[in-house]
C-alpha cells in the first residue's frame, strides 16, 4: 500500500517519476488531451505539454502581478479619500486586491515555479502585468471608475476562466470572482454619489470617465487575428472566449450602466446596431496600447520601482521572521537531559 | 538582488471550516514562517468575508499524498465491487422504504 503514496512535495515536480518513462509521450498527450476534451480539470501532478505549462505559467503570473500592481493606482487614495466611510471601503478593496494576487500566485507555484523567482520576474521586467495599471489616477474619481469600468472589465474576462481546464487558476478566479463583484458596485455608486453632488464633481466624474474608457476595452488584448497565443490557449481550454466576444459583451454592458449614471462614453461610433444586437464601437488605439505593454506607458517605471522598493525594504521582516522561527524551531528540538526515570524505564524496557 | 533573502518561507496547505457542522476543506496554499504565521496569514488571505469558523494549516511537505499516475491500481479495484452499491440490489417496487 504503501507505494501508492508518495510525498506531495513531488506535488510541485516537473519531472515524471522514472518509472513512467517508459509510457510515450504520444500517449500522455492523448491521456490530456481527451481530458481537456471532456471538460475535466487538469491537476497540479498530472502530465501536461510544456507548452500547455509554459503558457499557464505565463498566464497566471501575468495575472498575479497585475493584482498586485493593481494596488498602487487606488492606494494613494487612501490617505485621501474624503470620508472615513470611503477610506474603510477602499481599503478593503486594496486588501482584497492583495489577497487575489496571493491566490493567483499559490495556483502559479503549483506549475512548478517558487515565489521568490515570481517576484523575481516582475521587478527585472521578464514578466508583464495589466497595461491598465501603467495609467495614473489623477482625480478622486478614478477610484470610481476603476471599480465600475476596470473591475468590470475585469469581471467580463475572469467570470469565463473559472471554468479553465487547470484546476487550481480556476479555483482562484472562483474565489475572485466573488470579490470582484463588491469593487465594481463600490466604484458604481461612487460614481453615483458624485453625480448627484455638484458641477465640479459631475465633470470630474465625466473626465474620469473619458481617460478610463479606452483603456479599459484594451484590457481584453488585441483583436483576435492578432493575438498570437489566443487559438492554442482556446484548444487547451486555458481560454473560454475570444478577446473581440468579450471586449463586445463589456461594451453591451456598459452603455446602459453610462447613461443610468448620466456619463457619455468617448467614442463616437457608439451606436446600437439592431441587426447584429449589439453596439458597433470605435477600434481602441492598438499603437499605444503595444507602447504601454512595451513599457513606455505614463507610469511603467514607477510602478515597478514602487514595487521593488516595498519588496526590498520588507527584506529585514522576512529575515526576522525567518530567524524567529528558527529559533522556536531549535527550542522544541532542545531534548531535556533524561531523568532517572526515564533511564531506569529504558533499561527494564517499559517503552520497548 | 536580494538573492541572499530569497530563502523562501515554508509552503502551507490552509483547510477551512465552513461553518459549524462542516468539515475543513482545503481552500489554498500560503507562505509563512511558523505556525503562528501562517495561521494569522490564512485568516487574512482566506477568510476576509465570514468563510469559516476554523481554520487548520500544515506544512505541505508533512502531507502524503496518492500519486494521480496511480490511479488504477489505487482506485480501480472498486468498480469491480459493484455489490458495495445499494443499486446493485433487485428490491420489487411494491417493498416500501427502502
Amino acid at each position: 500500500m504503501r507505494d501508492y503514496y508518495r510525498p506531495i512535495g513531488q506535488l510541485f515536480a516537473r519531472d515524471l517519476p522514472e518509472d513512467h518513462m517508459s509510457v510515450t509521450t504520444t500517449e500522455l498527450e492523448a491521456g490530456f488531451d481527451a481530458t481537456v476534451h471532456r471538460g475535466d480539470r487538469i491537476e497540479p501532478r498530472d502530465w501536461m505539454p510544456d507548452g500547455y505549462r509554459r503558457t499557464l505559467v505565463r498566464q497566471i503570473a501575468q495575472h498575479a502581478h497585475s493584482e498586485i500592481i493593481g494596488m498602487q493606482p487606488e492606494g494613494g487614495w487612501i490617505t485621501r479619500a474624503p470620508s472615513l466611510r470611503r477610506k474603510a471601503i477602499l481599503l478593503a478593496k486594496v486588501q482584497d486586491e492583495a489577497g487575489h494576487g496571493l491566490y493567483l500566485y499559490s495556483a502559479c507555484e503549483t506549475l512548478g515555479v517558487s515565489r521568490g523567482e515570481l517576484t523575481d520576474n516582475l521587478i527585472e521586467g521578464r514578466q508583464k502585468y495589466s497595461s491598465i495599471f501603467n495609467y495614473p489616477t489623477l482625480s478622486y474619481a478614478d477610484v470610481g471608475t476603476i471599480g465600475w469600468l476596470v473591475d468590470g472589465a475585469a469581471i467580463c474576462n475572469q467570470v469565463p476562466l473559472c471554468r479553465t481546464s487547470y484546476g487550481p487558476y480556476g479555483r482562484a478566479m472562483i474565489r475572485i470572482c466573488k470579490e470582484e463583484s463588491f469593487h465594481q458596485r463600490q466604484g458604481y455608486e461612487l460614481l453615483m454619489t458624485m453625480m448627484r453632488g455638484t458641477d465640479e464633481q459631475r465633470a470630474m466624474v465625466q473626465e474620469s470617465v473619458d481617460r478610463f474608457w479606452w483603456p479599459a476595452l484594451m484590457m481584453f488584448g488585441p483583436p483576435d487575428d492578432e493575438s498570437p497565443n489566443s487559438a492554442q490557449s482556446m484548444a487547451w481550454g486555458i481560454k473560454r472566449n475570444g478577446n473581440d466576444e468579450l471586449r463586445q459583451r463589456f461594451v453591451d454592458m456598459s452603455v446602459p450602466q453610462a447613461a443610468a449614471l448620466g456619463v457619455t462614453l468617448p467614442d463616437p461610433e457608439l451606436r446600437w446596431n439592431p441587426e447584429r444586437g449589439a453596439h458597433d464601437f470605435g477600434e481602441p488605439d492598438w499603437t499605444e496600447f503595444m507602447a504601454v505593454v512595451r513599457g513606455n506607458g505614463p507610469c511603467n517605471a514607477q510602478r515597478i520601482a514602487h514595487r521593488r522598493r516595498a519588496h526590498e525594504a520588507g527584506a529585514w521582516v522576512r529575515e526576522a521572521a525567518t530567524a524567529y522561527a528558527a529559533s522556536l524551531a531549535s527550542a522544541d528540538l532542545g531534548v531535556p537531559a533524561p531523568t532517572s526515570a526515564d533511564a531506569s524505564q529504558r533499561e527494564t524496557g517499559v517503552r520497548a | 538582488m536580494t538573492n541572499d533573502v530569497r530563502a523562501e518561507w515554508p509552503l502551507y496547505e490552509v483547510f477551512v471550516r465552513g461553518k459549524r457542522g462542516l468539515n475543513h476543506v482545503h481552500v489554498g496554499s500560503l507562505h509563512a514562517a511558523d505556525d503562528d504565521m501562517a495561521l494569522r496569514h490564512a485568516h487574512d488571505v482566506y477568510t476576509r468575508r465570514n468563510e469559516g469558523v476554523s481554520i487548520w494549516v500544515v506544512q505541505s511537505h508533512l502531507i502524503a499524498a496518492s500519486s494521480p499516475d496511480e490511479k488504477d491500481p489505487m482506485f480501480g479495484p472498486s468498480n469491480d465491487k459493484v455489490y458495495r452499491h445499494p443499486t446493485f440490489y433487485e428490491i420489487p417496487d411494491n417493498v416500501p422504504h427502502m
